[in-house]
Order: C-alpha cells, then structure tokens, then sequence
C-alpha cells in the first residue's frame, strides 16, 4: 500500500466523475473539473484514501468481476428469500444477532464485505468492531462462529482478499 | 407497450410508496420512522427516472442524483442523533 | 432494434418497481426494526438495479448518468441501512430475537 500514489489517483478519479456528470468535454467544464479535482485531491488526500489499497494487477480485476458476478447472483437470491418471507401470511422467521469473523484489515475491502452481507440473503450488518461483524440474520440456522463466517462472509472473503490483499 | 409498462410502473411505484408511507406515520419508533423515510426515498428516485423519461428531459436524472446525494446525508444525520452521539 | 430494447426495457423497468412494492410490503408487515431494514434495503436495491438498467434500455443516451445513479444508489443504500440498523441496535430498542451475540460482548465502542 504505497500512500504517494494515493493524490494522484484521487485527482484522476474526481475529474473522471466530473467529466461523466457533465457529459460533455467543453474546454470550461474541462479546466473548472481539473482545478477542482486538483485542490480537493490535494487537501483531502488524507481522509479520503478509500481509494488506496486496490491492488491493479490482472488477478484482483478477475476477482472484482468474479465478486460482481457473485454478489447479483446473492443479490437476486436474497430478494427471492426475502419476497417468500413477505409474502406468506405467518411470517416464517427467526431472527437472531451472530458474530462472525473476518480476516480483512483493509477499510475499503470491509466496507465492501458489510455492504454486501446487508444484500445477501437474510443478512444485516449492525456493528463492525476490529475482526468481529456482528450480523442480524432473519432465519438464523446455527449460533457457531465457524459456521456462520463460512455461510454469510466467505464467499465474498474470496474475492476481497486477492483485490485488497 | 412501452408507454403502458411506464403507466403500469408509475402504479406500482406509487403503491409501494403508499406502503412506505403508512410505516412512516404508524411509526411506532422513531428509527422505524426514518427507515421508512430510506426507502421513501428511494423509492421516490425511481419515481424521479419515471417522470424524466415520461417527459423525456434528461436534466431530471441530475434531480434524482441530488436528491438521493441528500437523502443518504439526511438518514445519516437522522441515524446520529437517534444514537444519541454529539 | 431500438423498438425491441424499448419494450424489453420497460419490462425491466416494471420489474423493479414490483420489487420496489415488495419493498414497501416488507417495511409494513415486519414485526421489528431490524426485520424492516432488512425488507426495505434488499428490495429496494434490486428494485433501483432493475428500474434503472431498464431506463437505460429505454433511453441509451441517458445510459451514464444512470449508471452514476446506480453506483451511488449501491454503495450508500446498503450503508445507511448498517447505520441505521447500529444506531438502533445502540439505542436499546426492543426487538425479536433468540441470540444477540452483540449484547452479550457489551457495546464498548470506538
């Protein structure tokens, strides 16, 4: 995690974001995006470093498409899980507050793990505290950590882990 | 058939915000109260997109941007205060 | 070609807003707070995902903007659900459930 690199991916990242909001390449919208990008990225560099970290090598792009792909699928599962639920007049449910454990030290890779957990099925990060996700589980199956990390997060964990190394 | 699938959508878009919206006023907590205004809101962006293309006017999607930007700093800031935090 | 994609389109689009109701649904017949966010957050993100790709079929030169919608609508819908999901939890409100792993471990925060 080189922090040198990080002003400079900033800047890029904001003009870009610019230039597709704007949706044009005139030559004001051009010069007012690459001063304001310029002073954000070189003031708020050090608390917005979310983009550091990422590793651009072929196999994290791999994974980013591999933990797209996976998360849409877990997307549309959950939402099914979730409309058999709704839908049903006795509300088959057992909620419960788990702990799992997680590996990834990374702010950006756990912000991307909690997210995702909240879409997967059933699943509700409330609480996120050093290695420890504390996960509201609608029907919740098992109270063992072992084996709730291997239901809710591994399969993310994967993908995570080779981006964010 | 395009244009009744967008009427057909505008329903139900308006139905689910009248669901929302009874969780909104029933409450009971006053965190139920602000999820509910989450989902208002979102809700209401879709509601947004609908009414761009119906009118065909691009500009509206930059309205859907902004309002989802200040709905997400409102439940935010709604979220700090219900836990009590300075 | 641009007819069928409009018509396809507008079926996407009508999709989402099923799930949108689905949604809406789950908000009024859950029993507690969290089960609420829980409905809410997952419906309604599929239910944008979906309304929004099929806005973009409809209209394939508004197609960047949407997408910026989209990816903001992902990452800070699933967020301020968490927050608010924590901030009830910290606030002690009542809720239905067998285990609460995080009660027990106390809520000594940073």
């Amino acid at each position: 995690m080189s922090e040198t690199g990080v002003p400079t991916r900033l800047f890029a990242v904001l003009l870009l974001l610019w230039l597709l909001l704007n949706a044009t390449l005139s030559l004001e919208s051009l010069v007012v995006g690459v001063v304001v990008a310029g002073i954000v990225a070189f003031f708020l560099s050090a608390s917005l470093s979310y983009l550091s970290g990422y590793r651009f090598t072929p196999a994290s792009l791999a994974a980013t498409l591999g933990f797209l792909g996976y998360f849409l699928v877990e997307l549309v599962k959950s939402n099914l899980a979730m409309a058999t639920i709704v839908l049903q007049p006795r509300l088959p449910i057992d909620p419960a507050i788990v702990r799992i454990r997680t590996g990834l030290k990374n702010p950006t890779a756990r912000l991307l793990l909690a997210n995702a957990i909240t879409l997967t099925p059933g699943t509700l990060s409330v609480e996120l505290k050093g290695e420890w996700f504390y996960i509201h589980w609608v029907v919740a199956t098992t109270n063992d950590i072992e084996e709730t990390t291997r239901t809710i997060a591994a399969g993310f964990e994967r993908y995570l882990e080779v981006m964010y190394g | 058939m395009v244009d009744l699938f967008l009427v057909l959508s505008g329903i139900t878009v308006a139905l689910a915000f009248g669901l929302a919206l009874y969780r909104f006023v029933a409450g009971p907590l006053a965190v139920d109260r602000v999820v509910a205004f989450d989902t208002l809101t979102i809700i209401s962006v879709t509601g947004i997109v609908l009414v761009a293309l119906a009118a065909n006017r691009i500009v509206y999607l930059d309205v859907a941007l902004v309002y989802a930007l200040l709905s997400f700093l409102g439940v935010i800031v709604a979220a700090r205060y219900l836990e009590g935090g300075e | 070609m641009q007819e069928l994609l409009g018509i396809l389109g507008s079926f996407v689009l009508f999709l989402g807003t099923l799930f949108l109701l689905l949604g809406g649904l789950g908000l009024f017949r859950m029993p507690d707070t969290f089960t609420r966010i829980q409905a809410g957050t997952k419906a309604t993100t599929l239910g944008t995902l979906l309304t929004l790709v099929g806005a973009a079929l409809i209209m394939p030169a508004w197609a960047i903007k949407l997408f910026l919608i989209l990816v903001f609508v992902m990452f800070t819908n699933p967020l301020s659900s968490q927050y608010l999901a924590r901030a009830a939890h910290r606030a002690g409100i009542k809720f239905r459930a067998h285990t609460d792993h995080l009660a027990e471990d106390g809520e000594d925060l940073a």
